[in-house]
C-alpha cells in the first residue's frame, strides 16, 4: 500500500483540517464526518483503508460508529485520535474494535506511519496506552482464573511494551531487542487482541478506578 | 444499588408478629381456638407478600429517575428520598400487621373499641396520604438536587474564568511568540486535565507517582520543555523514593536544559516486584559519559551519587548525536 486513505471522523472543523493539511502528500484524505450518522454513511460509501475517529461525539461517539460500520464492512480497520486519555475511553474503543489509540498532540508525520500500520493491519499504541496495558496485565491473579493466552502478558510483550511506553520507535525496539520490526509489530498486534479478548476482571476494575487523564 | 429491601422488612415483620404470638399461645397466656389462630396466621403472611410486591414496585419506580442521573449529589439526594419513602411505608405495614393480628385472634375487647377504631382511622389514613408525602420528599430532593447543579454550575464557571479565560487572553498577547503560547497551552491543558479528572487529588509529598509527575509538570514549566510522563504502579514515599524522584528531577532538568529540541523528553517508570524504575530519554544531542568533568555536579553527584548513597542504581547510556537514556533503579520497602 503506497498512499494509504483515511476518512476523518471528528466533530470539531478545525480539528478535521488541521489533520488534512498535517497529513497532505503521506494520506490521501477521502472524506469527512461530524456525526455518526454521517461517519457510518461516509464510510461504506468511500470504502477507506482506515478510519480516523474522535473517541466523543455528540449522539455517540466512536463506539457506535465502529459497531454499526462493522454490520456493513467487517474488515474496516479503525485508528482513535482523541484528546481523551481516559482509561476508560481507551478501553472502550480499542475493546470495540480500533487497532490502536493516539493523542491528538501526536505530529503528522507520526501520525501518517500509525495510518500506514494500521491499514496494514498491524497495532499502534501511543506511550500512555502501552502504559495503561502494563498497568492493567500487572500483578498476579490466581492460577484457575488465568486463561494464559488471553489474560497474561509475555516476557517479551512486556519488553516491547516498556519500550513504546519510553517512546521508541518500533525499529529502534526492534534495534534494542534483536528482532525484525515484524517481530514487535506481531508482539504489538498479540497485545491488542489480548486487550480486545481478555475477560480479566482488572481491565473493567483498572479503568474505572484509574480515571486518570493527566 | 442497594435496595434495603421493603419485602425483607415485611416478612421480618409477619415472622416476628408470628413468633410472639406463638410464644404466648404455647404460654398459655392466650387462649384461642384453632381456627382463630390460622386466620391470623394466614393474614400474616398475605400481608408479608403483598407489602413485599409493593415495595418492589416502589424501589423499581426509585431507581428509575437515580439511573438518569448523572452527578453523584443527585444520585445521593434521589437515593435518600426514597429511603425516607421506604421507612414510612415500613412502619405503615408493622402496625397494619399488628391491628390484624389483634383483630383476628380475638383479643380486641383486651385493647378497647375506642383504641382499635383510632387505630384504625390513623393507619387508614396514612395509607391514603401516603403518596402526598411520597411525592413531597421528592420534591423537596429536586429542589435539593437543583441548588447543588447551580452551585456546580458556578464554581465550573469561576474555574474556566480563572483559568482557561486568562490563558486565552495570555496567547493572545503572546500571539507572536510561538515557544511562549505553547507553553501556556501545555501548561493549561494540564491543568484542565486535572481538574476534571475524578481521581484522588494528587499527593506529590506522599505518593511516588504523584511525585514523579509533579517533578515533570514543575521542569516542563521552567524550562518551556515538554515532558511526557506515564507511571505504571506506585509506592508510598520513603527517603530512598525521595531520593529517586531527586535524582530524576535532576535528569528531567539536564534534558530538559539541553535535549528538548529533538521531541518531548520522555519519563517512564514502572513500580512492581518490591522495584521501582525510572527511564529518562531524550532526542538531544547526547554526550559521552566517560567524558564528565570531576567538577560537574549534575551528573555523577546529583544522580549516580544520590542514588547509590541510597544503595540504589543508575545507569546512563548516551552517545554524542544519539539521545540519552538514564535509568534508576531502587528497591522499594513493602
Amino acid at each position: 500500500m503506497s498512499t494509504p486513505s483515511v476518512v476523518i471522523v471528528d466533530d470539531h472543523g478545525i480539528f478535521r483540517s488541521g489533520v488534512k493539511a498535517e497529513l497532505e502528500g503521506m494520506v490521501e484524505v477521502r472524506g469527512e464526518a461530524e456525526t455518526v450518522e454521517d461517519a457510518v454513511r461516509a464510510i461504506t460509501e468511500l470504502e477507506p483503508d482506515v478510519v480516523l475517529l474522535d473517541v466523543h461525539m455528540p449522539g455517540g461517539g466512536g463506539v457506535q460508529v465502529i459497531e454499526q460500520v462493522s454490520k456493513a464492512r467487517p474488515q474496516q480497520r479503525f485508528l482513535a485520535l482523541s484528546v481523551s486519555d481516559d482509561p476508560q475511553d481507551v478501553i472502550a474503543i480499542v475493546r470495540a474494535g480500533a487497532r490502536g489509540y493516539v493523542t491528538k498532540t501526536i505530529t503528522g508525520e507520526e501520525l501518517a506511519d500509525a495510518v500506514r500500520r494500521v491499514g496494514d493491519g498491524d497495532a499502534v499504541f501511543s506511550p500512555r496506552l502501552a502504559g495503561f496495558v502494563l498497568d492493567a496485565f500487572a500483578g498476579d491473579l490466581p492460577a484457575e482464573e488465568v486463561d494464559p493466552e488471553l489474560d497474561q502478558l509475555t516476557a517479551r510483550e512486556r519488553e516491547v511494551l516498556r519500550y513504546i511506553a519510553r517512546g521508541y520507535l518500533y525499529k529502534e525496539i526492534g534495534l534494542r531487542l534483536n528482532i525484525s520490526v515484524k517481530t514487535v509489530e506481531a508482539h504489538v498486534s498479540s497485545v491488542l487482541r489480548k486487550l480486545q479478548l481478555s475477560n480479566r476482571h482488572e481491565l473493567s476494575r483498572w479503568a474505572v478506578s484509574r480515571r486518570l487523564v493527566d | 444499588m442497594n435496595k434495603p429491601n421493603l419485602g425483607t422488612l415485611g416478612t421480618g415483620t409477619a415472622v416476628l408478629v408470628l413468633g410472639v404470638f406463638l410464644l404466648l399461645q404455647s404460654n398459655g397466656a392466650l387462649d384461642l381456638n384453632g381456627a382463630q389462630s390460622l386466620f391470623g396466621l394466614a393474614l400474616c403472611v398475605l400481608l408479608a407478600l403483598v407489602g413485599s410486591s409493593f415495595s418492589r414496585r416502589i424501589a423499581r419506580r426509585d431507581a428509575e429517575p437515580e439511573a438518569e442521573e448523572e452527578d453523584l449529589a443527585t444520585a445521593a439526594l434521589g437515593r435518600e428520598a426514597s429511603r425516607i419513602s421506604k421507612i414510612g411505608f415500613a412502619l405503615g405495614i408493622l402496625l397494619g400487621a399488628g391491628l390484624l393480628y389483634v383483630w383476628a385472634t380475638g383479643s380486641l375487647e383486651a385493647v378497647g373499641k375506642v383504641a382499635l377504631a383510632a387505630l384504625v382511622v390513623t393507619i387508614a389514613l396514612m395509607l391514603i396520604s401516603a403518596p402526598f408525602w411520597l411525592a413531597m420528599v421528592r420534591r423537596l430532593g429536586s429542589e435539593r438536587v437543583a441548588r447543588a447543579r447551580a452551585d456546580e454550575r458556578s464554581a465550573v464557571a469561576a474555574h474556566l474564568h480563572d483559568s482557561v479565560l486568562q490563558t486565552l487572553a495570555l496567547i493572545q498577547k503572546r500571539a507572536d511568540d510561538p515557544e511562549q503560547v505553547a507553553l501556556l497551552a501545555r501548561r493549561q491543558e494540564r491543568d484542565l486535565r486535572e481538574w476534571l479528572s475524578d481521581t484522588a487529588p494528587s499527593r506529590p509529598d506522599e505518593r511516588l507517582s504523584d511525585a514523579l509527575r509533579a517533578a515533570a509538570a514543575e521542569i516542563e514549566d521552567s524550562h518551556g520543555a515538554p515532558i511526557e510522563a506515564v507511571v505504571v504502579g506506585d509506592a508510598p514515599l520513603d527517603e530512598r523514593l525521595e531520593a529517586l524522584v531527586a535524582a530524576s528531577r535532576e535528569a528531567l532538568t539536564n534534558s530538559a536544559k539541553f535535549a528538548s529540541k529533538g521531541g518531548p523528553v520522555r519519563l517512564y517508570a514502572e513500580i512492581e516486584n518490591g522495584s521501582a524504575r525510572v527511564f529518562i530519554d531524550d532526542r538531544g544531542p547526547g554526550f559521552d559519559p566517560r567524558a564528565i568533568p570531576n567538577d560537574r555536579h549534575g551528573v555523577r553527584e546529583s544522580i549516580i551519587g544520590r542514588m547509590e548513597r541510597y544503595g540504589g542504581k543508575a545507569k546512563i547510556h548516551s552517545e554524542p548525536g544519539d539521545g540519552t537514556e538514564v535509568e534508576l533503579t531502587m528497591r522499594v520497602r513493602r
